[in-house]
């Protein structure tokens, strides 16, 4: 397997507030989906920006297979533009690479389709719910066909039911081109869910505190939430964070 | 109850009103210390015409100063949103105009304007007021950007123009129209208290009024140039009230 980014004993310290990750280890391959648990503070957006190029370690390195317009990330918030309408939301990042609008506007339609937005093309952001905007916000992650798609705690503002209905179609969009993905999350569970690989970080600075390989079939099978594999998965994970959390405390 | 508060105001100006007229009647104040507001009321209607062609005067500079102020202070916001080096630079400046009364300077500009043009004094210092609001109201617009917004279209690998274009200034635009409301208002305020430094020439406004008929003691005309002004002024606000609303709702989609 060929690794799509790696960050080789990165170090990350801001001026003023000391060290917030590291030193950190990852390597991703392609197609795979790594899930970062972790306290508030641990440096897991740190490493997203790391692995999405939008900051430089202070030491270590970091390798991209995954060139600029083959990354996409997801934030916390939907971050869509409150003036543009759905469709114009997804289309910004080909036509900010020089895309033409009329062929950017259709794949953005597509990929609002995709994600079951078909009827909200032309709404505006306001118009949308919070798992409607979530699912734009994936879309425009996806209309690049990115190698690399890195989600910042995506289903974090999000009632528990919309959370797993967006886990499941995520789950299914990532099938189709299957994009590395890393995923940061504070709950276990999502983790499990989503993830091949969980790493449990450390409250900063984040390092790893363990790594469970979770060894079942994605998009996951119905009713695996309730598998003695993803059971004990949940329960091994949320020990090693407890240890870790406790250790800094 | 509640129903009818939209009649609250009316109430309050009609009970003002009446115990003011009774008032006057009961204690014979002489008119031009205090006139009935029914002499206000005919001093109104017999000066209609000409209080019309002075509020409009009036309201014509302001609203030349606000498109000038307007043309400035987004331009210079623009400059400044680029470089934080020249808003360092212009900022004290501009705090230093906008806290400076407008009428101590106003005698500066009318010597510069040409005593023969008191109508370019006043546009210039109607401007200089309504400059602020919009000037301190874009930079903000066009600096506090949703910084994750920022973000993508870092990892987007957006051209400098294309930030400006397609991301710092439509995320400007509420507050742009904001600080144009705001300077509307001021801009009013600026042409009148400059029309009374700078006289008015041949631009007779709503200060030039209110000035001529103070000099002859007669009050009540006085009266209806105030309430004049302040009908002009209220009506503005309203517009510009609803303006904001109107972008706003196109902005945002609804």
């Amino acid at each position: 397997m060929t690794a799509v980014a790696a960050l080789i004993d990165v170090e990350v310290d801001y001026p003023g507030r000391g060290r917030a990750l590291g030193p950190f280890g990852l390597n991703l391959q392609v197609g795979e989906i790594v899930a970062l648990v972790g306290p508030s503070g641990c440096g897991k957006s740190t490493a997203l920006r790391l692995l999405a190029g939008l900051e430089a370690p202070t030491r270590g390195s970091v390798r991209r297979a995954a060139g600029r317009g083959e990354t996409s990330v997801v934030f916390q918030s939907p971050t869509l533009a409150p003036w543009l309408s759905a469709t114009a939301n997804v289309a910004l990042p080909l036509e900010l690479s020089g895309v033409a609008r009329a062929e950017a506007r259709s794949r953005a339609r597509d990929a609002l389709g995709r994600v079951g937005l078909a009827a909200a093309v032309e709404a505006r952001p306001a118009q949308l719910s919070g798992g409607m905007a979530m699912r734009a916000s994936l879309a425009r992650a996806l209309v690049t066909a990115p190698r690399l798609l890195l989600l910042d705690e995506p289903f974090a503002a999000l009632d528990e039911i919309t959370r797993r209905a967006l886990a499941d179609d995520l789950l299914n969009l990532w099938s189709e081109a299957r994009p590395a993905i890393v995923f940061v999350t504070h709950n276990v569970e999502e983790a499990v869910y989503m993830a091949g690989r969980v790493i449990v970080m450390t409250p900063g600075p984040g390092r790893s505190a363990g790594e469970t390989r979770i060894d079942a079939p994605a998009p996951r099978p119905p009713g695996f939430r309730v598998t003695a594999l993803f059971r004990d998965a949940v329960e091994t994970i949320s020990n090693q964070l407890a240890n870790a959390t406790r250790a800094a405390a | 109850m509640s129903r009818l508060s939209f009649l609250a105001p009316w109430a309050l100006i009609g009970a003002i009103l009446v115990v003011w007229q009774i008032a006057c009647a009961v204690l014979h104040t002489p008119e031009y210390l205090l006139p009935a507001p029914t002499a206000i009321a005919m001093a109104l209607a017999r000066n209609a015409p000409m209080l019309a062609l002075s509020a409009w005067r009036t309201l014509a500079m302001a609203l030349e100063a606000l498109v000038a102020a307007s043309l400035f202070a987004g331009l210079l916001a623009l400059m400044v949103s680029l470089s934080r080096t020249l808003d360092r630079a212009v900022r004290p400046l501009a705090v230093a105009l906008q806290v400076t009364p407008v009428v101590a300077i106003a005698p500066l500009v009318v010597i510069w304007a040409g005593v023969d043009h008191p109508d370019r004094a006043i546009v210039a210092l109607a401007a200089i007021v309504a400059f602020f609001p919009i000037f301190s109201g874009s930079v903000r617009g066009l600096t506090s950007v949703d910084p994750d917004l920022e973000r993508l279209f870092d990892l987007y690998g957006a051209r400098p123009l294309q930030r400006l274009l397609r991301l710092r200034l439509p995320s400007a635009v509420p507050f742009i129209v904001e600080g144009h409301k705001v300077a509307s208002g001021l801009a009013i305020i600026g042409a009148v208290v400059a029309e009374f430094v700078a006289g008015s020439g041949g631009a007779e406004g709503l200060a030039w009024r209110i000035l001529e008929a103070g000099n002859r003691l007669r009050t009540a005309e006085m009266f209806a140039a105030i309430v004049t002004l302040a009908l002009m002024a209220a009506v503005v606000h309203l517009l510009f009230q609803l303006l904001e609303k109107r972008a706003l709702a196109w902005w945002r989609g609804r």
